[in-house]
């Protein structure tokens, strides 16, 4: 193992413990409250990174996972009068629910373009929505509630909250899995060119419905989990349109396409978004803040923090090499830099006949920075 | 019964006129800039608040208050693209405009509901409750008027786009961005200005829409930008005929499905959407060499 | 020696433009085919009806004696044809690397791959090795680590043909391989052909770059307005009076000689 990786991985390790202590440590409920909803928020922007920012395809339309998850949870509950811990053994439910809902959602959605792709995923919701409002087994507009749970206040939030932690981190732990894997890398080239990744023999609707769904799967258990936190769910609750632009942002403002964005996203966003609607209780100046926050990240930030800071590592290394030219060859060129080393080209152009099929030299050094995942 | 689908039929097609123009503005803004605006819902919304502070504060009529209404929100389109679309860059940008829309969507939303208030309101005057009476109908003066007005304002649009010079530099920008540029089109002039076009529009739909339709309220932005959406797939992004068809099409399915299940009426937009999107994916009239991913 | 691809009366229409009407094209196993043509005439739409990029409207496309008219891309890749595009198509966001491993592998039908397998970046992997072989033989080894997206245009364009040898495809469809290229470049990229060719993979190639053709191909199929003209050895082809007719476009003027012909 190189040191670069242990460090990174003792990194994982020390945040994962952190996150760990965090209920312990702050064991006011209402910051503890704020934790879950932010693991939470966690991991749905997280799915809906696996997705939207892999393939390339915004999805405006993840709050139907999120909410028939919520409904499935509470739906179950109710008619097969579960109560207390039980409930949390509903879970895998709504991720199955969502999993239902998503394959035939992907495979209507799927076949058009992108554009034509985010204002289906709209509708899609729009319709899930009208339909939490009128079927009967929904309640109606005055919803569903939590079966009750007679847990200690103080430490109330607790199993949620490490529920909520165990859901985050896998979520990040399968889109590094993806990431580095094949099926991973088909879901970007298929963002970059879909049509020629078709020429390359990968198959577009196998590969953006099986992301639709693990995204759907996760999304949906996030939503039971969080209807069993606030013990209600109404129409308007489940499916917000509020939902579907906070991951979407969260995931942005982390870095898109990345491993850890959308987790940090998550975890500066929802604290704010909760500040927010908890400061201004008369509901709309929040929301108005909310919109600018948005505006703000979106306008600021584009690229992500992730992203945007990983090159400014890469720049600071490089000055740093220049500096010191000694060692300068198989230098780290990094994953995010622009274009190699500009001798390579003309290197490259004179080798002319010399050149034929032979294996690389042992080590190659450009080829090493090839492997990381940002 | 037979009567109330034929009043359906030709509340369906009025309404679909005044929807219309919503539509061929939002469709415009994304056959020229490539965006979805999900924030015409609200804008439209806006222009409807707009009509009616006008009519009850300085009891300014609704025809004559778009004097007033139209060339503001003009202004506002075109500072918004300004401020909040022009400046983004780089490979994200169309997801990126989508966000900013919603988020423009989000602050103007919050903002009517602090001055407004979530309280229902419509917009009152003789136009609304005089009617004309044909044998067996009433078809309420506003939507006639509106009808009109939604007619004359989409030809007028065919006018500018098809006529003059502007008109032409919005179509070779629609067509190739680059190749626009390098004829010495302004780019960001043309940009500018239709959106402003696009949602100067809305204030007239606003106004309309918000005569009739029963009364609304901030939220009612959500429901507005759904049919648009799934009006403009189904005519075809960047077609504004398209939109016409479809607009005209939907708004009197829904008004006949109304008749038998009101809460579920909303719905034939989206069943109509899913079942087109099944069967063609370019909708109606989709505009060939939609822009390639 | 055997045809190996073969279109055969390919009709296809945008609309009310005919752009290919009666197209018969034929490819010998082994050999390195080009396809010339004033600009408009078809080439690009008739390579795309081959690659399935375009449904063709009428007409047949065998390869190796099997159907394959209006099969999807992924399907005609996986039965061995490979193609580069007019305007070079790269992964931008993806390192060159990556870029070389999204290639599918043919591979038996049927068998089961975890979803989850690496993408073969591990240094060792047998994807990754012949990746860096392939762009060792294109020359671009030394930007394996680089975002595709900086890459200049002709080592984008050495890219791309590196990313279509990756599933060592039996028919590679190149197009304008040498377009925009400085001349010591094009003559880097002929010599792979030449050497690829050796090695038994068939080429179609269709090039404005009338040296480039005409030193690299044994037999030269002329479009015109849609529809094939002519075919035949180079050396016909260039003094072909059809041919001189459809680039010079109605024939020669008197005074002018045969020579201009060969300037693209």
């Amino acid at each position: 193992m190189t040191a670069g990786a242990m460090w990174r991985g003792g990194g994982i390790l020390a945040l994962l413990a952190a996150a760990a202590a965090f209920p312990l440590v702050f064991t006011n409920p209402l910051v503890t409250s704020y934790g879950v909803y932010a693991m939470i928020f966690a991991a749905a922007a997280g799915a809906w990174n696996i997705f939207s920012g892999f393939s390339g395809y915004i999805s405006l339309g993840n709050a139907v996972f999120f909410g028939s998850g919520a409904y499935a949870v509470g739906i179950a509950a109710r008619d097969w009068h579960m109560s207390g811990l039980a409930v949390f053994g509903l879970l895998p439910l709504a991720a199955a629910v969502a999993a239902v809902i998503s394959v035939p959602f992907g495979l209507v959605a799927l076949r058009v373009r992108r554009h034509t792709f985010i204002v289906v995923t709209i509708a899609v919701f729009f319709i899930f929505q009208l339909m939490a409002y009128n079927f009967p087994f929904t309640g109606g507009s005055s919803g569903l509630s939590a079966p009750f749970l007679n847990w200690r206040a103080a430490t109330y939030n607790n199993p949620f909250y490490y529920i909520a932690l165990a859901a985050a981190a896998g979520t990040t732990a399968l889109a590094w899995l993806i990431r580095r894997s094949r099926f991973g890398l088909q879901l970007r080239a298929i963002r970059d060119d879909e049509d020629r990744a078709r020429g390359l023999g990968v198959r577009p609707m196998p590969v953006k419905l099986a992301a639709f769904t693990v995204s759907a799967i996760i999304t949906g258990l996030a939503g039971g989990l969080w209807f069993y936190f606030i013990t209600q769910v109404q129409p308007p609750s489940a499916f917000d349109p509020l939902f579907d632009l906070s991951i979407a942002v969260m995931a942005f403002l982390g870095g898109v396409g990345t491993v850890p964005g959308p987790v940090l996203g998550a975890l500066l966003i929802e604290p704010g978004q909760l500040y927010l609607t908890q400061r201004f209780t008369n509901g709309y100046l929040s929301e108005i803040l909310l919109g600018v926050l948005f505006l703000l990240v979106i306008l600021l930030l584009p690229r992500g923090i992730i992203p945007a800071g990983s090159e400014k590592i890469t720049a600071w290394r490089a000055r740093r090499d220049r500096r010191a030219p000694a060692g300068a060859a198989g230098r780290d060129a990094g994953a995010g830099t622009a274009a190699g080393p500009p001798g390579a080209t003309a290197q490259a152009a004179a080798a002319g006949p010399a050149e034929r099929r032979q294996p690389p030299p042992p080590g190659g050094g450009a080829g090493a920075a090839g492997g990381r995942a940002p | 019964m037979a009567r109330e689908i034929y009043q359906a039929i030709a509340d369906g097609i009025l309404a679909g006129g005044v929807y219309a123009l919503m539509a061929a503005g939002l469709t415009l803004i994304f056959g020229v800039l490539d965006i979805i605006n999900i924030a015409q819902g609200i804008l439209v919304v806006l222009g409807a608040y707009l009509s009616y502070a006008l009519l009850t504060r300085l009891h300014i009529g609704l025809f004559a208050g778009l004097l007033i209404t139209v060339p503001a929100m003009f202004v506002l389109g075109v500072a918004i693209q300004w401020a909040f679309i022009r400046p983004l860059r780089g490979s994200e940008r169309t997801s990126m405009t989508l966000l900013v829309t919603f988020a423009v969507a989000l602050i103007a939303e919050g903002t009517l509901y602090e001055i407004f208030g979530p309280d229902y309101v419509q917009l009152r005057s003789a136009y609304v409750t005089r009617s004309v009476h044909l044998p067996g109908f009433y078809l309420p003066d506003i939507y006639l008027l509106g009808f009109a007005m939604a007619v004359l304002l989409v030809l007028a649009l065919y006018v500018l786009l098809y006529r003059t010079r502007f008109g032409r530099s919005v179509r070779a920008t629609m067509q190739d961005e680059t190749a626009a540029r390098l004829i010495g089109i302004n780019v960001n002039r043309v940009a500018a200005l239709t959106f402003g076009i696009g949602v100067a529009v809305t204030a007239a739909g606003g106004m309309v829409y918000g005569a009739t339709g029963g009364g609304f309220n901030p939220n009612s932005g959500y429901d507005l930008i759904s049919r648009l959406l799934a009006i403009i797939i189904l005519g075809g992004l960047g077609s504004i005929g398209g939109a016409l068809a479809a607009s005209v099409f939907m708004l009197t399915l829904e008004s006949v499905v109304d008749i038998w299940s009101p809460s579920w009426a909303i719905a034939v937009f989206y069943a109509a959407l899913i079942v087109v999107l099944v069967v063609r994916p370019a909708g109606f009239l989709g505009r060939k060499g939609v822009r390639a991913q | 020696m055997t045809a190996l691809l073969r279109a055969d009366g390919i009709a296809k229409a945008f609309g009310g433009v005919q752009a290919l009407s009666g197209c018969t094209l034929e490819v010998s196993r082994g050999s390195v085919a080009g396809l010339i043509g004033p600009n408009g005439s078809g080439k690009t739409t008739l390579f795309n009806v081959i690659t399935g990029y375009e449904r063709a409207d009428a007409g047949e496309v065998t390869l190796g004696g099997e159907v394959i008219t209006n099969a999807p891309p992924d399907k005609i890749f996986a039965r061995g044809i490979g193609r580069t595009f007019q305007l070079t198509r790269i992964f931008a966001r993806l390192t060159v690397l990556e870029n070389m491993l999204v290639p599918a592998r043919r591979q038996a039908a049927g068998r089961w791959r975890n979803p989850l397998a690496g993408a073969g970046l591990r240094a060792g992997s047998p994807e990754r090795r012949r990746a860096m072989e392939l762009l060792d033989f294109t020359g671009i080894a030394g930007h394996a680590g680089a975002l595709a997206g900086s890459l200049s245009y002709g080592q984008r364009k050495l890219l791309e043909l590196a990313c279509v040898l990756m599933a060592d495809p039996a028919v590679i469809l190149l197009d304008e391989p040498a377009g925009g290229v400085n001349p010591p470049l094009a003559e880097r990229i002929a010599e792979r052909i030449r050497e690829l060719n050796a090695g038994g993979t068939t080429f179609l190639i269709v090039e404005h770059n009338m040296e480039f053709v005409m030193g690299l191909c044994s037999r030269v199929t002329v479009m015109d307005s849609g529809a094939v003209i002519t075919a035949g050895p180079p050396g016909i082809i260039r003094n072909d009076p059809r041919v001189l007719g459809a680039y010079l476009g109605g024939g020669l003027e008197d005074g002018e000689s045969g020579d201009d012909a060969t300037a693209p």
